[in-house]
C-alpha cells in the first residue's frame, strides 16, 4: 500500500453540471478524463490522501478583493462561489494542519479576474487565489505570501490585486503577451510604489521545453523565493503550457509539472486554466498529486510523449537564460529601481484599459496610489466601461496608516454621487464593504 | 418454503419461512475446523421431517471465502498485470508470484500499447514452474476496453484451472483494488468451489431441488452457480444478513440508524429513506481493499460482554471482551453484569453481578447502582458518538456537481432500529442521547438467518457508451461492441436495463416482476476544437436492492418446540416496542412488521457513492 509522504488534501470539484458554453473550452466535460485517471489509480486509498468537498464562499469573501458592478450576486454563479470555496476550504485544511499540503483541482479558474469585475475575461470572474489568500489573512493574521503562476496566460488578474502589496510576491510565468492573450506580462510590469519589484513576469518564448521550464525555476523562483522567505508557497497552476494544449504553444510535459511542483514545494496549489481535457489533464493532475504528496512520479507519462515533444532549440533556450537574467537583475535592485521612479512623489497614477473577451466588455481605468512612508498607502480606482458604468472604487490597505485610512474614508463619503454609477469602499483594517 | 441460514462467529442460525411465518428454527454451535459439515448438519436437521420437495429456495450465508482469506488458507495465485504509465506498480503486487507486463490502455478505453506475447509466454512458464494452478489477469482500464484482458486469457486458457479477469469483476474505476479483487477471486476459488459442489452433492441426496443461492456483502444472492464463477463476491455476507434482518423486523422508510449489539462488538449501519447506506467503492477484508459491492457497515469493540475498567477517574468500556460476564461465571465487570444489578437482565447471579462492580464503584466514589447506570449511559455516548461521526463522514461525501453540493440528501436519522442481547436495556437511553425514537423486535435471535431468506438477487452494471470511438462496454458483462455515432442516451439507458435485468436473470433471479433502475446517469459533449465529436455516455443501473416483497405485512412464528437446540424464547414474541416501552405499537402478539424496503434515493440505491 502507498504512504504518502506529506499528507495531502485535494478538493476536487469537477462542477459536471456548468459550463460557460457546451462547446466552450471551460466545459462540463473539462475534469471528467482527469476524474477517471484518479479514480482508476486509486489515489483516494493512499494512505495519507484525503478528499474534501468545497465549502461555499460568501459574498464578503469576494469584496474583500474585488469591486463587483454592479454587485457580487448579480455577477457570480452557484459555481463561482463554490470554485471559490474550494480553495478556502484547501487553505483551511493546510492552516489548520489536518494536511501538509493541499490542492485544489477546481472550476471554474480565477486568475484573469481583477480588481474591478463587470464580467468574465479569459474564463474568470473571481481571483480565486486571492480571496482564498485574504480569507486565509483574515483568519490566520498577516502572513507573507508568494504566489507563483505557472498557468501558459499572464495571471493579470492576480497582479492587478497584489499590484501594490510588498507582503505578496505574485511572480508569473507564461508564454510572452506579445504571442498570447492577455498581452500583458512584461517584465517592466514591477508593482506599485509600496511593492514595486514584487510582481515579476517571465515572459517565456514560445516552444519552450522541460529544460527551460526547469532553468526558470533553478535561476530565477527558487532562489528569489530564498531571499522572500514567505509563510505560505501557492501555485496558481494552469495546466496550458502542456505540448497538447489547443490554446498555447508551449512544450512543457506532465512529469514537467511535477517536477516543478516537487522543486516548489507549494503549501497550496490551485487549479487554473488547461484545456488539453484528454491528453494532459489527467496526467498533469496525476503528476501534481504525487509531487505534492512526495511519490514517485517518474512513470506519469502521456500516451503521446516523446522527447522531442519537450525539447527546446538553442535559441530559444539562450532566449531563457538571458530573460532569466534581466528578472533577477531587476529583482537584485528593486530598492534602487523604487528610488528612482517614484522618489519624490505624493500620489502615482495608472492608466489602462481592459478587455473583457469573454463578455465583450472594453474598460478604461485609473489607479491612483498615494505613496505614505508609514504604510502601503490609500489607493483608488476610477472606471468606466462601454456599458455604461462609471465606477470609483476605494482600498484602505490592510496595513494602511490613521491618515490613509481617514483619507480613503473622506474620499468614499463625499464620491459625488451623480458622478459615479457605483462607489465601493474596501476597508481592510475593519474587514468592512460598503457600496453606495 | 424458503431456508434461511446465517452462519455468524459462534452459531449457525436457520430457519424454514412459509408464507411469512417462521416455522422452523434451528441454532447450532459453528465448527470453524469443519464449515461445510456444520452448515450441512444445521441444515440436515432444519430439514428433517419436512418434505423435501416443499422447499423452494434456500439462502446461505457463508463465511467460506471469509475465513479462507482472514486465515490465509487461500490458493497460490499468479498474478499478470499490466500497469502502464502513472503510479508506480510494485505497490500492487498481490499473491505469489506477480508478472508485470507491457502494454497499456488509456482512460479512454484506446489500446495506446499491445501486449507482448513473449512476456505472457513468461509468465506462464514461471507460473508452471511454481506449479501454480489459479492465476488472475488485470490491466489498467480494463473496465473501459477488457481486449488486453482477453486476449491474455486466450494465451492462458488451456493451462490453468480457473483464470479471472480484471473487467469481470467489477464495472468501477480502481485498478489497485481491481487487482485485489480479481486476486481473492480466484485466491478462494477452490474452497468455494468445494464447499458449493459438496452442499449441491448433499442436497441432491437428500431429495431436495431448492434453488440454492448464497449471501453476498450487499445484502442481496447470487445463485450458487455464480458464486461459484465470482466467489470473491461472497465474502462478509454477515453483516448485511444482520442488516436485512433487521429491516425485516423493523419497517421504516425513513432516514435511520441501525444496530445490531452483541456481546464483543456493536455493528452500526445506516438507511437513507429506508434503503441502506452502501460502501462507496467496495468493501475492505483483512488487508485487502475490494471492489466488492457492500453494505456500509462499521463494527465498534463495544458489546454486554466488553470489558469495564477505571481509568483518569472514568470508565472504559471495551473494546476488549475477557470472557463472559462477571455473574455468569467470567473474569472481570461487564455491561451485563450492569443490566443484571439494575434488574433489566433475568440471569446470571445477581450477588456477582453486584461484586463485579463494587471495585468500580469505589474508585468513582458512586453506590453500586449509580455505576451500573453510569456503564450504561456511557454506552449509550459511546454509540452517539461513533454514529455522529460516522454520519458526519457520510454528509462529507465528495460531491462533484452544483447542484449535488448546494442541494444534495443529507443524511438525518429519524429512528434507531436495533437488535441485540441489551437492546430493550439500551433503547431508552439511546432515545435519551439521540433525541430520537428507538425501536427494537423482541423477537431478533435470528434475525440474520431471516435477513437471508428474505434477500433477493441484486446486481448492478457499469455502462460507457463513447460515440466517439464509437464503443459501447459493460465490463461485469464482458460487453464490447461498436454503436453508431448517433447512439443517445435513451438507447444507452433502455439498453443497460435489458443488460442488468439478463445479468440478474442469469444469477438466479425471477424474471417476472423484477425491479430494475438507472441509479447514475449522465451525458457529456466530447469537444474537439470547438466542435462537438461525440458524447459519452455513463450509466450505472442496479436491481433495486431490499427484501422479496412477497412477505408484505407480517412474520408470524408457528413454532414451538422442544428441541434444545431450538432458540428458547420463541414464545415471547410480543412485536416491537416503541420508545422502549413494551407492546405500545404491537396491536397483537407474535408478529413483527416486515420492512419492504424498495424505496429509491441517496447513495443507497447507487450502491456506491456514501461517504
Amino acid at each position: 500500500m502507498l504512504k504518502a509522504k506529506n499528507k495531502l488534501g485535494i478538493v476536487f470539484f469537477p462542477a459536471f453540471d456548468w459550463a460557460i458554453s457546451p462547446t466552450h473550452p471551460e466545459r462540463h466535460e473539462r475534469l471528467l478524463y482527469t476524474q477517471d485517471q484518479i479514480f482508476e489509480e486509486g489515489i483516494e486509498d493512499i494512505e495519507g490522501i484525503e478528499f474534501y468537498n468545497p465549502i461555499v464562499a460568501t459574498p464578503k469573501d469576494i469584496k474583500r478583493v474585488h469591486f463587483t458592478v454592479p454587485s457580487v450576486e448579480a455577477r457570480l454563479t452557484d459555481s463561482h462561489f463554490i470554485s471559490v470555496g474550494g480553495a478556502i476550504k484547501a487553505m483551511q485544511a493546510v492552516m489548520n494542519k489536518d494536511v501538509d499540503k493541499a490542492f485544489a483541482l477546481i472550476r471554474p479558474p480565477g486568475h484573469h479576474a481583477q480588481r474591478v469585475v463587470y464580467g468574465d475575461r479569459g474564463f474568470c470572474v473571481v481571483n480565486v487565489e486571492a480571496v482564498m489568500i485574504e480569507r486565509m489573512r483574515q483568519e490566520y493574521g498577516d502572513l507573507k505570501v508568494a504566489i507563483i503562476d505557472t498557468d501558459c496566460h499572464h495571471g493579470d488578474g492576480t497582479q492587478d490585486v497584489y499590484w501594490n502589496d510588498k507582503n505578496t510576491l505574485f511572480i508569473s510565468f507564461h508564454q510572452d503577451g506579445r504571442t498570447l492573450y492577455p498581452g500583458t506580462g512584461f517584465i517592466d510590469e514591477l508593482g506599485g510604489p509600496s511593492a514595486y519589484g514584487y510582481n515579476l513576469n517571465i515572459p517565456l518564448p514560445p516552444q519552450t521545453g522541460d529544460e527551460g521550464f526547469e532553468y526558470v525555476l533553478d535561476h530565477v523562483v527558487l532562489p528569489i523565493l530564498e531571499e522572500f522567505k514567505p509563510d505560505i508557497i501557492i501555485n496558481s497552476a494552469g495546466q496550458d503550457n502542456h505540448y497538447s494544449d489547443p490554446l498555447t504553444s508551449m512544450n512543457f510535459s506532465a512529469r514537467g509539472y511535477a517536477k516543478l511542483n516537487e522543486k516548489l514545494s507549494p503549501d497550496i496549489a490551485v487549479l487554473e486554466g488547461g484545456y488539453s481535457i484528454e491528453g494532459a489533464l489527467p496526467y498533469i493532475n496525476v503528476g501534481i498529486i504525487l509531487a505534492m504528496a512526495g511519490l514517485d512520479y517518474s512513470h506519469v507519462i502521456e500516451p503521446d510523449f516523446s522527447p522531442d515533444k519537450v525539447s527546446q532549440t538553442r535559441h530559444v533556450a539562450r532566449a531563457v537564460e538571458k530573460l532569466s537574467d534581466e528578472v533577477m537583475t531587476l529583482w537584485k535592485y528593486r530598492a534602487e529601481l523604487v528610488e528612482e521612479k517614484f522618489r519624490g512623489k505624493k500620489y502615482v497614477e495608472n492608466r489602462r484599459q481592459v478587455y473583457y473577451d469573454t463578455d465583450n466588455i472594453l474598460e478604461n481605468q485609473v489607479q491612483k496610489f498615494k505613496v505614505c512612508r508609514q504604510c502601503s498607502g490609500v489607493n483608488t480606482i476610477t472606471s468606466s466601461n462601454d456599458q455604461g458604468d462609471n465606477v470609483l472604487g476605494v482600498t484602505i490597505p490592510r496595513d494602511a496608516c490613521q491618515e490613509c485610512q481617514t483619507e480613503g474614508h473622506d474620499h468614499f463619503e463625499k464620491s459625488f454621487r451623480g458622478a459615479f454609477t457605483h462607489a465601493y469602499l474596501q476597508d481592510r483594517i475593519n474587514d468592512e464593504y460598503r457600496n453606495k | 418454503m424458503i431456508v434461511g441460514l446465517d452462519m455468524g462467529g459462534t452459531h449457525i442460525d436457520a430457519i424454514i419461512m412459509n408464507d411469512g411465518a417462521i416455522t422452523k428454527v434451528v441454532k447450532k454451535p459453528a465448527d470453524y475446523d469443519d464449515l461445510f459439515h456444520s452448515i450441512w448438519s444445521t441444515l440436515k436437521e432444519l430439514l428433517q421431517g419436512i418434505d423435501p420437495s416443499a422447499i423452494k429456495k434456500i439462502n446461505l450465508s457463508t463465511t467460506i471465502s471469509t475465513n479462507a482469506i482472514v486465515e490465509n488458507k487461500t490458493a497460490r495465485v499468479g498474478m499478470i498485470i499490466q500497469g502502464g504509465p502513472g503510479l508506480p506498480n510494485e505497490h500492487v503486487a498481490v499473491g505469489a508470484e506477480n508478472v508485470f507486463i507491457s502494454g497499456y490502455t488509456d482512460h479512454r478505453g484506446e489500446v495506446v500499447s499491445d501486449i507482448d506475447t513473449k512476456e505472457i509466454n513468461e509468465a506462464i512458464e514461471l507460473f508452471n514452474d511454481r506449479k501454480i494452478a489459479d492465476i488472475a489477469v488485470v490491466t489498467k482500464f480494463s473496465t473501459r476496453n477488457p481486449t488486453s484482458e482477453l486476449a491474455i486469457a486466450k494465451r492462458v486458457s488451456e493451462q490453468f484451472q480457473k483464470i479471472t479477469l480484471g473487467h469481470q469483476t467489477s464495472g468501477k474505476l480502481n485498478f489497485p483494488r481491481r487487482v485485489n479483487t480479481s486476486y481473492l477471486n480466484a485466491a478462494v476459488y477452490d474452497t468455494f468451489s468445494r464447499f458449493s459442489d459438496n452442499i449441491t452433492l448433499s442436497l441432491e441426496k437428500e431429495g431436495v431441488q431448492a434453488r440454492v443461492s448464497i449471501l453476498k456483502a450487499d445484502g442481496g444472492i447470487m445463485s450458487i452457480d455464480s458464486a461459484k464463477h465470482m466467489p470473491v463476491e461472497t465474502i462478509l455476507s454477515g453483516p448485511a444478513a444482520s442488516l436485512m434482518g433487521i429491516q425485516a423486523l423493523l419497517d421504516t422508510h425513513e432516514d435511520a440508524i441501525l444496530l445490531d449489539v452483541g456481546g464483543t462488538t456493536t455493528d452500526l449501519f445506516f438507511l437513507a429513506d429506508g434503503v441502506p447506506l452502501f460502501e462507496p467503492v467496495g468493501i475492505k477484508i483483512d488487508a485487502y481493499k475490494t471492489l466488492v459491492r457492500s453494505i456500509y457497515s462499521v463494527s465498534i469493540g463495544l458489546g454486554g460482554d466488553s470489558r469495564i475498567i477505571v481509568e483518569d477517574k472514568k470508565l472504559k468500556i471495551g473494546p476488549r471482551r475477557q470472557g463472559k460476564p462477571f455473574a455468569l461465571g467470567g473474569p472481570v465487570a461487564t455491561p451485563t453484569d450492569a443490566m443484571i444489578v439494575l434488574g433489566q437482565l433475568d440471569i446470571g447471579d445477581s450477588a456477582l453481578a453486584k461484586e463485579a462492580l463494587a471495585p468500580l464503584a469505589t474508585d468513582l466514589g458512586l453506590s453500586i447502582d449509580e455505576v451500573a447506570n453510569e456503564v450504561l449511559d456511557t454506552m449509550a455516548r459511546m454509540i452517539k458518538a461513533k454514529a455522529d461521526e460516522l454520519l458526519s463522514e457520510i454528509n462529507s461525501k465528495p460531491v462533484y456537481t452544483v447542484k449535488e453540493l448546494l442541494h444534495g440528501k443529507q443524511l438525518v436519522p429519524k429512528s434507531i432500529g436495533m437488535i441485540g442481547g441489551p437492546a430493550n436495556v439500551l433503547a431508552p437511553r439511546l432515545e435519551k442521547e439521540f433525541h430520537i425514537p428507538c425501536r427494537y423486535p423482541q423477537y431478533y435471535e435470528v434475525a440474520n438467518a431471516i435477513g437471508a431468506a428474505l434477500a433477493k438477487t441484486t446486481t448492478e452494471i457499469n455502462l460507457i457508451a463513447d460515440t466517439s470511438r464509437g464503443t459501447l462496454s459493460v465490463p461485469e458483462l464482458g460487453v464490447y461492441e461498436k454503436i453508431d455515432r448517433n447512439y443517445s442516451l435513451r438507447a444507452a439507458s433502455e439498453r443497460a436495463l435489458t443488460l442488468v435485468t439478463e445479468r440478474a436473470v442469469a444469477m438466479g433471479a425471477t424474471r417476472a416482476g423484477l425491479e430494475t433502475e438507472i441509479i447514475e446517469e449522465s451525458v457529456f459533449n466530447m469537444v474537439d476544437g470547438f466542435r462537438t465529436k461525440g458524447q459519452n455516455i455513463r450509466i450505472k443501473a442496479q436491481v433495486k436492492p431490499g427484501l422479496i416483497h412477497s412477505l408484505k405485512g407480517r412474520v408470524v412464528c408457528k413454532t414451538k418446540t422442544d428441541d434444545t437446540e431450538v432458540i428458547p424464547p420463541i414464545e415471547k414474541i410480543d412485536g416491537i416496542r416503541v420508545n422502549g416501552r413494551p407492546g405500545s405499537l404491537s396491536t397483537c402478539n407474535a408478529q413483527a412488521d416486515v420492512a419492504t424496503g424498495t424505496g429509491k434515493g441517496f447513495a443507497t440505491a447507487s450502491g456506491g457513492t456514501h461517504a
